[in-house]
């Protein structure tokens, strides 16, 4: 009996880790996600999804995979373990990035091209409202406490504070130029910003969104003008951020108590964005120029793997 | 469901402009001074003669800024004055800019540019020369004028560098019969000395209209150069210059004004956010964006830029900003541009483009510099005479 139960432990465990994670990353000149097994270091397959597919976001419950596919002018919702379509959402034109919120009820696209946010009912799969923003806005964020949604405008160099619930914008914060991508700390306090022409790092408080720290990034032999944050991240617990660097080809790791750069992270080049695994243990890099995800192991901050997936490595999320 | 919606929109938009209007002591009155240009003399049909170049680029630029402006309560506005063809853009630029405008984008030719800008006090105005790439104007040190789009010795300088990375550098040099095209030599023959390139040989292309002659016949034999890798051309004015590619004597490709180009911009640029760029151009002109509208819209985008930084609508204030370590704009070329305190140029990428591809993006890689990689391109601190 005792023995019995082992072995079916030992046989759950096994087939447990033998489809520990998936990986999806967008590829956006092959039109295409490719599915990794990051554990074998594998990819599994490549799934033609739509033209220019961006933005990735994967569900609460991990069943449905949001895809921009940006040159179709929608994000469509695409079934995480068949990888069939099985619905589009009205993003408006040419989307890139979007933030799901919290809830999961809802989707705020920037629409690049347009100057607006557009926010999505996901059940309903209707356009609620579009919200006029700054030019080209781009990165977007939803706070975990469902209060803000925080939209980063490229050309304007502003995050527009866009209160969740009303859809109206509270406040507007000027930041370094070329602002991309921002996450909010998991306890909502704390809003981190890259500034890609910058090469800086700003950390907001949520509270009185104000500049708490600008943290300037720079690699001995590396010039100025080729260190360009993109994707940010930073850990449940706020320990560390890690910050994609572009064609600076690193990824910079940021103690998120002192804001000091403990860090760089040699990995593929132009690193774009960035996922963690779901249990925080690793992190995932796309590279657009070397067209590989890297591996990064967050015990130790060292590159483990990388695994070559398909032109322009774009987005990526994780699933268990 | 659409018409509230919609409604809704309009509201925003009114509400914002209602804002606006309430604070117009924050406004930013522009100036976009141009001469009407006579249609060229042109090789084909397949590029129209496009008469309004520059103006819609700055328009979107204003449209940009105005965008940022309805959250920073600043407002620009745009106005055109255009010189006619016979006209005198002195005279007019005395009476109906000078002493009205603080800031104005100026599309005139180098003489006629320096003409107007004697009459310019630096503390009253600033003039951004959205069209030349006039090497002498920029080396007369003019403090109240910045030069947007790159000066040939940068053109030139792009070129060379990828040159040397091919390890082509053995130039067949070939000039047209223009003034400016003597000046476009020059600067080839600077960037060859610089990079250590050698000129094998040069000829001053002849145009006649002996009916004897043809293209057919004609090029071969006049190519008939030596040993060369390349053959660069200057010809600004595409008189013959199209004509080259594919008749030459010796399979050796063509670079310099026609070929392989070195420009600002181009419709093959695409990456570093360019296709937005492309797209909202394209949208709201129904062309194409031309150089001298980049140029247009990268100014108005400066002075925008400078405003929301220095939280002023005044120039000695936007200017300082301007000239500042701190002015990083971002210009859809995968580097922040700025302005080379020494002489008002614009630090940036120049884009090497084939007719339907792009090649590369100078500062090429191995070219290294102290300071940014872009005072690789033209002349730089050192050199320069300007302080």
């Amino acid at each position: 009996m005792n023995a019995w139960m082992i072995s079916v432990g030992f046989l759950l465990a096994l087939s447990g880790a033998a489809h520990a994670e998936t990986v999806y990353v967008t590829l956006e000149k092959d039109n295409a996600i490719a599915v990794v097994d990051p554990i074998a270091g594998s990819l599994l397959k490549t799934v033609s999804v739509g033209q220019r597919p961006r933005g990735i976001a994967i569900s609460n419950d991990y069943k449905y995979l949001f895809v921009a596919t940006s040159d179709d002018n929608t994000i469509k919702v695409i079934d995480a373990e068949t990888l069939l379509e099985i619905g589009k959402l009205p993003s408006g034109d040419d989307p890139e990035t979007f933030a799901l919120t919290p809830d999961g009820k809802r989707l705020f696209a920037s629409n690049e091209d347009d100057n607006t946010v557009t926010v999505i009912d996901i059940a309903t799969k209707q356009a609620v409202q579009q919200i006029p923003v700054g030019v080209e806005p781009e990165g977007i964020a939803a706070s975990p406490d469902g209060q803000w949604v925080v939209s980063a405008t490229e050309a304007t160099n502003m995050l527009h504070w866009i209160n969740a619930k009303t859809l109206a914008i509270s406040d507007n914060t000027l930041v370094d130029p070329r602002p991309r991508a921002l996450s909010f700390t998991s306890d909502s306090q704390f809003l981190w910003v890259t500034s890609e022409m910058a090469g800086t790092v700003t950390v907001l408080d949520a509270k009185t969104r104000q500049i708490v720290k600008n943290i300037k990034l720079s690699v001995q032999g590396v010039t100025d003008d080729t260190i360009q944050p993109v994707g940010v991240v930073i850990d449940k617990d706020q320990r560390w951020a890690y910050v994609a660097m572009g064609p600076a080809n690193r990824v910079a790791v940021i103690n998120a108590k002192t804001f000091e750069v403990e860090k760089y992270l040699l990995v593929g080049q132009r690193v774009w964005n960035l996922a963690f695994s779901p249990d925080q243990k690793r992190l995932y890099t796309t590279n657009g120029l070397s067209n590989d995800v890297s591996i990064i192991d967050l015990d130790n901050h060292k590159v483990t793997k990388s695994i070559g997936v398909g032109r322009y490595p774009w987005g990526v999320v994780s699933k268990p | 469901m659409a018409y509230p919606f919609i409604l809704r929109v309009l509201f925003l938009y009114f509400f914002w402009v209602g804002l606006a209007a309430a604070a117009n002591e924050k406004e930013i009155k522009i100036a976009y001074f141009s001469q009407e240009l006579a249609p060229p003399q042109s090789l084909s049909n397949l590029d129209p003669f496009i008469k309004d170049k520059g103006f819609p680029g700055a328009q979107l630029g204003i449209a940009d800024n105005n965008t940022t402006g309805r959250f920073t309560g600043q407002i620009y506005t745009l106005d055109k004055i255009a010189v006619p063809l016979q006209g005198d853009s002195y005279q007019v630029f005395k009476d109906k800019v000078l002493n009205q405008y603080a800031f104005v984008i100026a599309d005139l030719p180098a003489s006629q540019l320096e003409k107007i800008s004697e009459l310019a006090k630096p503390d009253q105005m600033l003039i951004f020369d959205a069209n030349t790439s006039d090497d002498a104007l920029r080396t007369k040190c003019l403090p109240q004028v910045l030069f947007i789009l790159p000066s040939r010795a940068m053109r030139a300088d792009a070129l060379a560098q990828y040159m040397m990375k091919k390890r082509w550098s053995k130039w067949f040099l070939v000039v047209g019969p223009a003034k400016e095209d003597e000046l476009y030599a020059a600067a080839i023959k600077r960037s060859a000395k610089r990079f250590g390139i050698k000129i094998t040989a040069e000829k001053k292309w002849e145009h006649t209209f002996d009916a004897r002659k043809t293209e057919q016949s004609d090029i071969p034999t006049f190519t008939q150069a030596g040993d060369y890798d390349v053959l660069i051309v200057a010809d600004e004015q595409c008189i013959f210059g199209e004509y080259l590619d594919y008749r030459t004597w010796s399979p050796r490709p063509v670079i310099g004004t026609q070929g392989l180009i070195a420009t600002a911009w181009h419709k093959t640029h695409e990456q570093w956010g360019a296709i937005q760029m492309q797209n909202r151009f394209k949208d709201k002109v129904g062309r194409w964006m031309e150089e001298s509208d980049y140029g247009a819209y990268i100014a108005v985008r400066a002075i925008g830029e400078a405003a929301t930084r220095s939280h002023s609508v005044n120039l000695a204030d936007i200017k300082a900003y301007m000239l500042s370590e701190d002015f990083a704009l971002q210009g859809y070329k995968g580097k922040p541009l700025s302005f080379r305190g020494w002489d008002g140029q614009m630090r940036q990428p120049v884009l090497l483009a084939a007719p339907r591809s792009l090649v590369t993006v100078a500062p090429v890689e191995g070219f290294l510099h102290p300071k940014t990689e872009l005072d690789t391109l033209g002349f730089d601190q050192p050199e320069s005479l300007c302080k």
